[in-house]
């Protein structure tokens, strides 16, 4: 493959040698010893011990570079029930339970959300996965929270507000933080407590479950709701999408409400580097590094993490099967569908396939992530923000010579009447659009479409195209859209209020 | 059911439905229409100020067809003058026939026309004598990479010989978009850090290049010329099957199918990436044997031309670079380079074997210039 070396800073990569076959007499290429029982990249054969090391030690060391995770602190991890959550979930209890010196010191909980209804499942088929999921639960001991979707309808719109962002830990706060750490460990030894039953009294207490209410079955018309949501969009591409954001707004929520400031994904390098290409495909450009990189901290006090990202599809599927992983089956909304039905499936099936003629394309496209960087544009850092995915807006003036001038300026033609051979009239930029609608219309049913659009980012903003109306969506993003509007026109009429109302106000208040 | 009549006259009958917006045009607005997109891109971008010697970089394909037809079109407007320069890459078969029709429309738009070869330029290597010397080596693939840089470095000779201010080429928007999907696939972040965007402005000497197309799809531009009733060459280049291009222009394909918005949604994204300074090439200087932009030593063109000196095609490509630094070489290229007199294949095997090759008119393929 024509695999560029204009890599300035690094050195340059070359082409695999052609993969041995492993023979009888061939060793471990680690130890040397053992029998091989997996060939990991090409032509790394390892032997079981070694690779349970090679694997565990990726894990830790995703985990140790980035010192995001402070000790004693509350984790979520987001269990889908699929392979690379699976073994992350695995990692993480296997992780906990080593020697003090070794041990993971974060707190963790498990999330599993019930999507059942936007895929279609049948109520029958939903207790069933759900008995298996909360089998597999159980098992792990740690405190563990089931949700289904359906409960998206009773979020309030603050899920969509960016909360203050907390400092961001320095080198010396982690080192002092785990210092501290330790030298309470200790202090708690000496007085004869020892780690073990503090460990055990973590795994003892009760595992909690979300008051009765919200675990309880969802009710039937919140079903319903979900699935005419789901029925109304369009395109399988913005159902995807659109599942995506209500599940994060919800783990977000679930998270806020236990006190938990990170959460786990489990997703891997493959997935990862299939999902940068599809955003790129959606227009997400600007926002690859935050849905793609290690960290994502977009919602400021919760942090999503991905300690995932270095292992391939490969080795995580030989690894639990191996080490006889616990995962469940649950159909995802995909399931099934033809390869050309959405943007996800094609470039998932493109990718898969340019991997078996060159087997570097995924670890490139990994390469390649690594050196985004989550910079705002110039100017707009603290800009405002998409109403569904909370990046920083990246949407120009209607005018100018991008691409979203170009989409934009196609439809201006279509509304209003052009007269052949002039371009269309400048329409001001986002925010002056805005006004002049807000001026001229009554909060009416297109408008409130123009309302939400207006705040949305352009990835968002192409998937609610497929969306027939806004009727069917959970009432927090109406009701939020509707706040935020209300909040712009306050600040815009503080402006203009003159002295005396001021001091009327202040009175009033006093 | 009767055909609608057109949005934008009211009057005639609608010849067509525009890819993008479904609206129902008649074939005079349509051209109007895209004509004005094409101007207001100019504009807004201000890529080509008035007084502007503009070299048109001609293949005559479909996209520098309707590019010079419709800057002509604009030039009073923008009051800028016209130059067709073509580039030769000596590719028996496909290159000739070309330049034939590059040479009609010139005649017909009466507009001045420069032809550059590789032959004259660059010491004797055509593109066939470049192909066979990568053939040995094993990678025939990389013989693109050669022809796009070398066709930069001719353009932009050619358009300093007819004292031009700015080159203009016809790349559109499914061309920037295969272009940062390949990108992507290749792990070419300097590429990325350095596309994406109007065009570059001209650093340290080099002509300002931009593409007034890039924001029109390419039906867009195949339907302009029907409409136009302009004559161009689709044949596809005899070396296009074998580039990595082909993979991003066959995902491109379904992508739309998938989404229609895709290639539009794609070059917005390349206007948005954020790549860390790291990997952004460094400023650029001067090469030092024949002075043009480079962000190294030696700018890539002269490189390249090193590496098959010296019979090694690939020093330039790939982990060969080290090999520069040594002495070039006293001696000429070797005597096979030079064959631009045999006649080309007979006609109908080559015909034949691009019709197999070629798709469908809406996307045949051309050798785009420029960028």
């Amino acid at each position: 493959m024509c695999q560029a070396s204009e890599d300035y800073a690094e050195p340059v990569r070359e082409d695999p040698p052609p993969v041995p076959r492993p023979g009888r007499e061939q060793k471990c290429v680690k130890c040397a010893e053992g029998l091989p029982v997996v060939v990991i990249r090409a032509g790394d054969a390892f032997c079981r011990d070694c690779f349970k090391a090679f694997y565990v030690h990726k894990f830790r060391a995703m985990l140790g570079k980035n010192r995001l995770i402070f000790p004693g602190e509350k984790v979520l991890l987001a269990w889908s029930g699929g392979l690379s959550s699976s073994s992350m979930v695995w990692q993480v209890l296997e992780g906990l339970s080593q020697d003090s010196a070794k041990r993971l010191r974060f707190v963790p909980g498990i999330i599993y959300v019930d999507e059942g209804a936007a895929c279609g499942q049948s109520p029958e088929d939903r207790a069933k996965t759900l008995a298996e999921v909360k089998l597999v639960l159980q098992s792990t001991g740690l405190p563990w929270h089931v949700v289904t979707l359906e409960e998206v309808f009773g979020l309030s719109p603050s899920v969509l507000r960016c909360a203050a962002q907390e400092p961001a830990g320095t080198e010396e706060a982690y080192k002092a933080a785990v210092d501290s750490f330790l030298q309470k460990q200790h202090v708690l030894e000496a007085e004869g407590s020892s780690s073990v039953a503090q460990g055990s009294e973590q795994l003892c207490s009760p595992p909690s479950q979300d008051p009765p209410g919200m675990a309880g079955s969802p009710t039937a018309t919140q079903t319903e709701a979900l699935s005419r949501l789901f029925n109304s969009v369009k395109t399988l591409t913005a159902k995807e999408e659109l599942l995506q954001t209500l599940r994060t707004h919800l783990i977000l929520h679930v998270a806020r409400t236990h006190g938990y400031c990170k959460v786990m994904t489990g997703e891997s390098c493959t997935r990862l580097a299939i999902k940068l290409m599809t955003n790129l495909a959606l227009g997400r450009g600007a926002f690859l590094a935050w849905d793609t990189g290690f960290s994502d901290e977009r919602h400021g006090d919760v942090v999503l993490v991905r300690p995932m990202r270095d292992h391939t599809l490969k080795e995580v599927a030989f690894y639990n099967r191996l080490f006889a992983v616990p995962s469940v089956f649950t159909p995802a909304i995909d399931t099934k569908a033809p390869e050309k039905a959405s943007i996800h499936r094609l470039m998932e099936a493109f990718i898969l396939k340019l991997q078996t003629q060159f087997p570097s394309t995924v670890s490139t496209v990994y390469r390649t992530s690594e050196k985004l960087v989550k910079a705002p544009r110039e100017g707009c850092a603290d800009g405002p923000r998409c109403l569904l995915c909370m990046c920083v807006l990246d949407i120009d003036a209607v005018d100018s010579a991008t691409a979203f001038g170009a989409q934009t300026s196609s439809h201006l033609s279509q509304m209003l009447p052009v007269e052949a051979g002039l371009p269309t009239p400048s329409c001001c930029g986002a925010g002056e659009g805005q006004a002049q609608r807000c001026c001229r219309a009554v909060c009416g049913k297109e408008d409130m479409q123009a309302f939400v659009q207006e705040q949305l980012c352009y990835g968002c903003r192409v998937n609610m195209k497929d969306l027939s109306s806004l009727d069917p969506l959970p009432p927090y993003i109406l009701a939020e859209a509707q706040l935020r509007t209300q909040r712009y026109w306050y600040l815009l009429f503080q402006e203009y209020l003159i002295q005396d109302s001021d001091e009327e106000e202040e009175t009033g208040q006093s | 059911m009767p055909a609608p009549t057109c949005a934008s006259c009211g009057s005639a009958r609608a010849a067509l439905r525009r890819p993008r917006s479904g609206q129902a045009l008649c074939g005079s607005c349509f051209c109007a229409a895209f004509e004005a997109e094409v101007l207001h891109t100019v504009l807004a971008g201000r890529l080509l100020p008035p007084g502007a010697v503009v070299a048109v970089g001609a293949s005559g394909g479909k996209d520098s067809t309707v590019l010079a037809h419709v800057l002509r079109a604009l030039a009073p407007r923008l009051d800028i003058s016209l130059h067709l320069v073509a580039v030769d890459e000596g590719i028996s078969g496909y290159r000739d026939a070309a330049l034939a029709a590059v040479r009609r429309q010139a005649a017909l738009w009466e507009l001045p026309l420069t032809v550059v070869s590789y032959a004259d330029l660059f010491g004797g290597w055509t593109m066939d004598a470049v192909a066979r010397s990568t053939a040995g080596s094993g990678r025939s693939r990389s013989c693109c990479t050669f022809c796009g840089v070398l066709r930069r470095r001719a353009l932009e000779e050619g358009a300093r010989l007819v004292g031009a201010t700015h080159i203009v080429t016809g790349h559109n928007a499914d061309d920037m978009a295969e272009t940062v999907l390949m990108n992507f696939l290749r792990g070419d972040a300097g590429r990325l850090a350095r596309a994406g965007g109007l065009g570059s402005a001209g650093e340290g000497g080099a002509l300002p290049r931009c593409r007034p197309l890039h924001l029109a799809s390419q039906k867009e531009v195949v339907l302009y010329a029907h409409f136009r009733r302009l004559h161009y060459f689709s044949e596809e280049c005899v070396y296009a099957p074998e580039a990595f291009r082909g993979h991003a222009r066959d995902l491109l394909k379904l992508l739309e199918a998938a989404r229609p918005s895709a290639v539009l949604d794609l070059v917005h994204s390349a206007e948005r990436l954020a790549l860390a300074p790291a990997a952004k090439p460094p400023r650029p200087g001067a090469c030092s044997r024949c002075g043009a932009l480079a962000s190294r030593e030696l700018c890539q063109a002269c490189a390249l031309l090193d590496g098959l000196n010296r019979g090694r095609p690939l020093l330039a490509i790939g982990k060969g670079r080290r090999g520069l630094r040594e002495e070039p070489p006293a001696c000429a290229p070797p005597a096979a380079a030079p064959t631009p007199a045999p006649a080309p294949p007979p006609p109908t095997t080559c015909a034949q074997q691009n019709d197999l090759r070629s798709r469908s008119v809406t996307c045949a393929y051309q050798t785009s210039i420029g960028m």
